[in-house]
């Protein structure tokens, strides 16, 4: 008996990464998946962002699991878009019962900075974006009557002033920190409905985001950040599945009464 | 495989309420367990506390899952007590991975300022000394050990935020806080994570006792169960009146298990929302 047995996961940034990691993760126990991802290139983000491919990968894997997956590209910065990937995904799996709002990007670090739009990228996607994903799905979740759960990925850059001060940066950690509040609001709006709201706040993840040479340069010339990766525990960047495994926690019934949350996966970061 | 098998954990305050489910969760995931509990009375305190015939009880449970279990009467106020019982179970059971400092009264008077001194004396020695106490005979261990560990606090709401007429025990609760944080940051060069848990109202005997409801609904006379429940409901943000034992259970199993390997120095309330209104 699986965890998450019967459920159905909408999944965004599901291509690869923390995204692809949840969705197999929620897969192994009992859940069908609902991905999407953008799996194109925004101007302002110099590292390479997630292919059509990465995101066929992701459905190969899941389905490697015997679980069901509808996967969609969708922008999460387009509202009526992301509604219409929920929408078919609902059509075919029966419904929604969980929500990853994990779409996410890190556009620091960037050589000859437009400042205002590397701000308005990353605020459109890491806030807006989140907005957006649990917009679509909440009158789903209030109509089917069976409660649901919501894990927003919000970042150490969430509870902390880290990030930097290019434009990027500070949209980053302007709009990690701005998840909490929603998550925040959300839990405390959703809470009669029996839909739990929780953010995770994770260090420094082994993926593509962390792990190119724009993020290795940012980390390497700003000292007051080159911090964000030395965790307390003796671990330098912790694993896609140890977020995913706080997220499959939160969205099972073991965590039933849990809402409200701010919890770090960050090997003792915010500690320090 | 169960998800801490082949564990030893350290549970305090285990003769019954959240400290017998920590024992029968973690033995149901194939941990064994090394108990211990006042099993007696103290003055101060104004409801039925613990006796040895429900330690008897904690032991039977784990049994019956095929763990083994080391169970011992001491005092949490006893540092040299609690010593040797850890000192027992570990030398019996092999090992200690994991510490739940659960032991924990509760108390209220008319006003913090009318406490007594041995009412407040005696919140501070079991709840915030205790918690101490159980982290210093088990820290040696673990270290020892060599394989990391988890240490997990139970704190309460009350230890981030504060309820009128129990000043006492908020303060023992919020430092609680203080000495996982602490604890966090000493013990991470060894792998060794900490984190405290923070409960709404758990349906335990601690909770449900007249002198309880009355600190929820000071104007009712003989306040019951059933009065109680909607009282303890509108603290919650979550359509329920309080969690079970198990739901306190299960977020500790997560933090004890590898699955939260990377997880240190966090306050996780387990609280229907109670802190986010």
């Amino acid at each position: 008996m699986g965890r998450v047995d019967g459920k159905v996961a909408f999944v965004t940034g599901a291509a690869r990464g923390q995204g692809r990691s949840h969705a197999i993760r929620l897969a192994q126990e009992g859940a069908d998946i609902i991905a999407v991802d953008l799996c194109d290139q925004i101007a302002t983000v110099e590292y390479p962002m997630a292919t059509p491919e990465d995101l066929a990968e992701t459905v190969k894997e899941v389905e490697a699991l015997d679980r069901r997956i509808v996967a969609k590209q969708a922008d999460v910065r387009d509202q009526a878009a992301l509604k219409a990937a929920l929408d078919e995904g609902v059509a075919q799996l029966g419904g929604v019962d969980i929500v990853l709002a994990n779409a996410g990007i890190a556009p620091m670090g960037a050589e000859n900075e437009d400042r205002i739009a590397a701000w308005q990228d990353v605020v459109g996607v890491n806030l807006t974006g989140v907005w957006n994903t649990v917009e679509v799905a909440v009158p789903r979740l209030v109509e089917q009557g069976r409660g649901g759960a919501i894990v927003l990925t919000s970042s150490t850059a969430g509870l902390k002033g880290i990030g930097g001060d290019s434009g990027g940066g500070l949209g980053y950690t302007a709009s990690k920190h701005g998840v909490v509040g929603l998550m925040r609001a959300f839990a405390t709006n959703l809470a009669q409905h029996n839909i739990r709201v929780n953010s995770v706040h994770p260090t420094g993840v082994n993926t593509p985001m962390v792990v190119n040479e724009v993020m290795q340069k940012f980390l390497e010339q700003d000292p007051s950040v080159a911090g964000a990766l030395a965790n307390l525990l003796p671990v330098e960047l912790v694993e896609p599945v140890d977020i995913s495994n706080a997220i499959l926690w939160l969205v099972s019934d073991e965590a039933r009464y849990v809402t409200g949350v701010t919890l770090p996966v960050d090997a003792g970061f915010t500690t320090k | 495989m169960g998800r801490v098998e082949g564990k030893v954990a350290f549970i305090t305050g285990a003769a019954r309420g959240q400290g017998r489910s920590h024992a029968i969760r973690l033995a149901e995931e194939g941990a064994d367990i090394i108990a211990v509990d006042l099993c007696a009375q103290v003055d101060t305190v104004p409801y039925p506390m613990a006796t040895p015939e429900d330690l008897d009880e904690t032991v039977k449970a784990v049994e019956a899952l095929d763990r083994r279990i080391v169970a011992t009467q001491a005092d949490v106020r006893d540092f040299g007590a609690l010593k040797a019982a850890v000192d027992d179970g570990v030398a019996q059971l092999g090992r200690l991975d994991i510490v739940a400092a659960n032991a924990g009264i509760a108390g209220t008077a008319d006003g913090t300022s009318n406490l007594t001194e041995a009412e407040w004396q005696d919140m501070i020695d079991i709840n915030l000394t205790g918690v101490w106490h159980a982290t210093k005979a088990a820290v040696p261990h673990l270290v020892a050990g060599g394989r990391g560990g988890s240490i997990i606090l139970t704190s309460s709401a009350a230890g981030l935020m504060a309820y009128p007429n129990i000043g006492h025990y908020v303060a023992a609760k919020h430092g609680v806080v203080g000495l996982m944080r602490t604890l966090a940051l000493e013990l991470a060069p060894q792998s060794i994570r900490v984190n405290s848990l923070h409960p709404t109202q758990v349906d335990t005997p601690m909770i449900m006792n007249e002198t309880i409801f009355s600190l929820f609904m000071p104007d009712k006379q003989n306040p019951t169960r059933e009065d109680f429940a909607p009282a303890s409901q509108e603290m919650n943000a979550l359509p329920i009146p309080w969690v079970e034992p198990r739901d306190i259970s299960n977020a500790l199993l997560f933090l004890a298990s590898d699955e939260a390997r990377y997880i240190t120095g966090v306050a996780l309330p387990v609280d229907a929302g109670m802190l986010v209104r």
